[in-house]
């Protein structure tokens, strides 16, 4: 913590910490500026092989963190994935050590726009624009860190599966299986777009105040709960939405001719919004969503912007792939793992790929779901 | 777990080490038998969401795609052999999927029903319905069998294609047969390929 985030210090006392390691040399970024003294909190599970061949890295979504299988400190909710890694489950934390980092950026104890800057003060809005291979380039100081040179698996969704993908492609010799749910290769314009509303939306509150809200009285968690809430739908399908909701009233028989949260599906989404400001910081959220916005593999492998051929950026890669998609993910269609897996066919990686059927749209990964279970199980076993 | 006869005949004559490339994996049977008693790097390709998770579930590297469309991502001569068993029939264009095979594949394998077994053939004289036999089990208006060959229209395909025929076994009852007659006497066919 290094008391770089006063406002989720003084939630956090109560918790113990994550342990964090510092990263022992400036970390380069694509911007072209590099990252002094940043730090990576982390959280492990199940137990280190002496031959450091069984460490399985998760990587976490958007408003994720390292609270993979154990409780988080803020909310005290069960780790996000809690159904997936842990004893005896899919990811099973008796065969492997498995690793969750918060990533740069973020603000659970990694280095982000809350972290204060080398004169003291938090970085806010001077802190460096970073790319998801900044990230993964965070990630793999940390693997550096603990001598891991070559995980077991590398394994995310949603922007997990970006910084998985990164990670293959980047760094092709560090991860023997990637798999990647509910995820792609690039930001589409319609993923930028939302993310945009998001942004302007924490702009537009008076609270955020070109990012220098750490010392003020007011945040500005109206922006921020705005822009969950949009993001939120992106999270969801129709149906599962009908499904849940409908047309229902919250606690009332009639409309009320009004502009209170009537609907139940209006009720929800406050809920998940007013919710999300208790545990994340505005400026991470406009830094990672950034980040999500400029990723595009093959740009990455091209001279030209915005060119390059997805395949170059595989080519040659010894890790086995597995890419999954969900048939009501209308944020990371299965369009998207499609074109991903027409690349890595084309490079001749070794992949597999499925499109399971869910209601649940993009968040159909962290639900109940057995034959995602089954797949995660067989492919990182 | 034995092996379907004429996967059991294409797994025996798949050269060890090999890279294949198996279009209707199906639940990976031939796959994991090429990958354990070979050594082979196998890849597969199935249409049933169900089947790829029970292929990658046992570990198989298995792609959910269309043969009709998804093999175009494929490069030139990726495989030392691309494995097409019991799909051919149900393809909507046979002659361009067999194009493909040859393509991604230094070799193809192709295995299929073959209409002209004398019980078919006997149905359809005397019957006057659409064939419903044990190697056709399935009525006309379900079948996934959209296009019904026979050994000797296979046989014409290649050509057209200027493939070579390689190899063929001949199977009925579950046993292998000579290729006398296979025309009239083989339930199901294989022919290994070469262009």
């Amino acid at each position: 913590m290094s008391g770089g985030l006063p406002q989720f210090a003084a939630r956090m006392n109560a918790a113990p910490a994550s342990p964090v390691y510092r990263i022992p040399h400036p970390l380069p970024l694509d911007s072209g500026q590099a990252l002094e003294a940043a730090q990576i909190a982390y959280e492990t599970y199940g137990t280190l092989a002496p031959d450091k061949g069984n460490a399985v890295l998760v990587c976490h979504a958007l408003t994720g963190d390292q609270y993979l299988a154990s409780p988080h400190p803020i909310t005290g909710k069960p780790g996000w994935w809690e159904r997936m890694v842990g004893p005896g489950k899919p990811i099973d934390t008796d065969r492997h050590f498995v690793i969750c980092a918060n990533v740069i950026g973020s603000c659970m104890g990694s280095t982000g726009p809350a972290s204060l800057a080398p004169d003291g003060q938090p970085y806010a809005m001077r802190f460096p624009v970073i790319t998801i291979r900044d990230m993964v380039r965070g990630l793999v100081a940390l693997l550096d860190g603990l001598g891991i040179d070559r995980l077991h698996a590398v394994v995310g969704g949603s922007m997990g599966g970006m910084q998985a993908l990164s990670l293959a492609a980047n760094w092709p010799e560090r991860a023997a299986r990637v798999l990647v749910i509910a995820s792609t290769a690039r930001h589409s314009a319609q993923n930028i777009a939302f993310h945009e509303v998001g942004r302007q939306a924490i702009m537009a509150d008076p609270a955020w105040a070109e990012g220098e809200y750490y010392a003020a009285d007011a945040k500005p968690d109206n922006g921020l709960a705005v822009a969950r809430m949009a993001a939120h739908i992106t999270y969801l399908s129709e149906a599962g939405l009908t499904e849940k909701f409908g047309r229902r009233l919250q606690d009332r028989e009639s409309k009320g001719f009004g502009f209170d949260a009537e609907f139940q599906v209006e009720s929800y989404l406050r809920y998940q919004g007013s919710g999300f400001t208790r545990r994340f910081d505005a400026n991470s959220y406009l830094y990672i969503t950034r980040a999500m916005d400029y990723f595009d593999i093959a740009e990455e492998f091209s001279e030209v912007p915005g060119g390059g051929k997805l395949a170059d950026a595989f080519a040659g890669t010894q890790a086995r792939f597995c890419i999954v998609s969900f048939d009501t993910d209308w944020l990371y269609p299965t369009s998207e793992s499609r074109h991903v897996v027409h690349a890595l066919n084309a490079a001749g990686a070794k992949v597999s790929f499925v499109e399971l059927s869910a209601p649940h749209g993009h968040d159909s990964f962290l639900l109940e779901h057995d034959q995602l279970d089954r797949v995660v199980k067989g492919f990182v076993e | 777990m034995s092996l379907r006869p004429d996967l059991a005949a294409i797994a025996a004559h798949v050269a060890p080490g090999s890279r294949v490339l198996d279009i209707g994996c199906g639940d990976g049977a031939l796959m994991a038998e090429l990958e354990a008693a070979s050594g082979c790097d196998a890849r597969g390709m199935e249409l049933d969401g169900q089947l790829v998770e029970r292929c990658v579930a046992r570990g198989l590297s298995v792609v959910q795609g269309d043969a009709n469309l998804d093999l175009a991502d494929y490069p030139d001569k990726a495989f030392d052999y691309a494995i097409l068993s019991q799909t051919l029939q149900t393809a909507a264009r046979p002659d361009r999927i067999l194009d493909e095979l040859l393509r991604v594949g230094r070799r193809a394998f192709v295995s299929f029903p073959n209409f002209a077994h004398w019980r078919t053939r006997a149905a359809l004289m005397f019957g006057g319905r659409m064939p419903v036999t044990r190697a056709l089990p399935v009525s006309w208006y379900e079948t996934q069998n959209i296009h019904h060959v026979t050994v000797e229209d296979f046989r014409d395909l290649a050509k057209m294609k200027g493939a070579a025929i390689e190899r063929a076994w001949f199977f009925a009852n579950e046993t292998e047969i000579g290729a006398t007659g296979a025309n009239w006497r083989a339930e199901f066919a294989v022919f290994e390929l070469s262009r």
